[in-house]
């Protein structure tokens, strides 16, 4: 967040003068759990950027590029669509699906 | 003084009357007795042209005041009407209109609230929005309701203000009750009022706001504190605009009325149309060598502490009537008297000060039950004591 600015300078009755600006609020700090996700075995299909309700999923040229942890709240779309599978995850170890939802204090 | 047409209209017509002239970009209401013949005269107005306005026949008050927030926050004049439940009805929108500064003007025909079910008068209504964050305005009569409806354009939208403002009449004894009102041309009106400039509009797409944002802790607190600081800066908005309205209309308008206060032992604060059965008893006492007066607070939103204490300065003993109760307040006093104390108190004032609850559900208030008041006061005055602190006017004991 920006510095906070006092009663007499802040916008009256709360307007938000500049647009988009929810981008700027860091949601991600709402989360309890945290999606991991395994490159390797990734086939790229784009459910999760598809499904993601926050738009938390970067892509790049056609590929999965990363989480956006500043918004991602941990809801588990992404982990509950993904329909790619790994034997045993890069970060978990565990098999299962390509994204995994672990503890946000693992 | 421009020229002026004296017409006979009811409280209710005068009201209607005003908003004509006024011309509001959007009217959106809901009719409900005894504000119907705003609506429903307004709603002809606009069937036959006579005003540019936009007119929503929404499905509720709650709605009313929905499409009014949304109409003020693309910029819009906006007005609407309402009295008892309908307001009751709107709660939730009435606070989001003040907290979002949308200089709304809403006209109250004030109506006692269910249950037992009721249409006539009281305050019940209008008293409960009183930390609603509106400038509240009482008016005593069709005439004060037409000339506040129109000084009420001018004080919400101000800039230092952006507060929406009601303006109370009396339901049926002044909405329904015809009397001579003068009425200003309405070009006269027009060049008082100006247009409206907002400071934000939703319509700006060049450069997009919004509006009814998100506002957590770290945000809120900030935000609620301009809508005070607005308040207190209304008073002075709210004279500034009354002299200037008295230049073009010969009436003046101030915070508050004062009747016979200069030489006041005895004061009795009553608002709104009671203030004129009030006024008449006490100009007969006052013939009699009785030394009281009366007090009509024009404006109960921002309470008036410093003007009334000013008034009541060196005053032996004081009656507030009060057409509500604040249920479960001290004794089951009413708002009125319960800020006059508050206003006293911190001013450092002593003065006796007694609560009569009058009026509820429209039960009248005669010149006798004012003569009961002014024995009261006097026996209070002369004995230095207060045996009931909060009474009934015209209830069977």
């Amino acid at each position: 967040m920006a510095e906070e600015k006092t009663w007499k300078e802040t916008t009256m009755g709360g307007v938000v003068l500049e647009a988009g600006s929810s981008a700027n609020y860091k949601t991600g700090t709402w989360r309890t759990l945290r999606p991991v996700h395994d490159m390797e075995n990734c086939t790229h299909c784009m459910m999760c950027w598809i499904f993601c309700p926050d738009s938390a999923i970067v892509v790049k040229d056609g590929r999965w590029v990363a989480f956006d942890y500043d918004h991602c709240k941990g809801c588990g779309i992404c982990a509950s669509v993904c329909p790619a599978k790994a034997k045993a995850h890069e970060v978990t170890g565990k098999e299962g699906k390509v994204i995994q939802m672990v503890s946000e204090g693992e | 003084m421009v020229a002026m047409t004296k017409l006979a209209l009811d409280g209710a017509h005068a009201a209607a009357q005003a908003m004509k002239q006024i011309n509001p970009d959007v009217v959106a209401a809901y009719p409900i007795t005894p504000q119907t013949a705003i609506v429903q005269t307004f709603s002809q107005y606009v069937a036959d042209g006579e005003v540019d306005t936009e007119f929503l026949a929404v499905e509720s008050e709650h709605a009313a005041m929905s499409a009014c927030v949304g109409a003020a926050a693309a910029g819009g004049r906006v007005m609407t009407a309402t009295a008892a439940n309908g307001l009751a009805l709107m709660w939730e929108v009435v606070y989001i209109a003040s907290s979002m500064r949308l200089p709304i003007v809403m006209s109250v025909v004030n109506r006692a609230l269910s249950a037992p079910l009721n249409i006539h008068c009281d305050h019940s209504d209008s008293m409960g929005a009183r930390d609603a964050g509106w400038i509240q305005l009482y008016s005593e009569t069709a005439q004060e309701a037409y000339d506040n409806l129109i000084q009420a354009v001018r004080i919400g939208e101000h800039a230092d203000l952006l507060t929406p403002v009601m303006v109370m009449q009396d339901g049926f004894i002044t909405g329904h009750g015809v009397e001579r009102v003068e009425v200003l041309d309405d070009g006269a009106v027009r060049d008082f009022i100006g247009t409206y400039t907002p400071l934000y509009s939703l319509l700006d797409i060049d450069e997009p706001k919004t509006f009814g944002a998100w506002d957590m802790y770290d945000y809120y607190f900030e935000h609620k504190r301009q809508q005070t600081d607005a308040m207190s800066k209304a008073m002075k908005v709210i004279v500034d605009v009354g002299r200037e309205y008295e230049k073009v209309s010969g009436r003046s308008y101030g915070i508050l009325d004062a009747y016979g206060m200069d030489d006041a032992e005895l004061a009795i604060i009553v608002l709104s149309s009671a203030a004129g059965t009030g006024r008449s008893t006490v100009k007969q006492l006052r013939a009699k060598g009785m030394k009281i007066g009366l007090v009509k607070p024009r404006v109960f939103r921002p309470f008036p502490a410093d003007e009334l204490v000013e008034a009541l300065r060196g005053v032996k003993a004081v009656a507030v009537l009060d057409r509500s109760i604040s249920f479960g307040a001290m004794e089951g006093a009413g708002p009125l008297f319960l800020e006059v104390c508050a206003a006293l108190f911190a001013a450092g004032i002593d003065t006796k000060v007694v609560n009569y609850i009058y009026g509820l559900g429209g039960r009248d208030v005669f010149p006798q039950h004012f003569e009961q008041v002014a024995g009261d006061l006097q026996g209070i005055a002369d004995s230095g004591k207060v045996q009931s602190l909060v009474s009934y006017l015209g209830l069977r004991e």
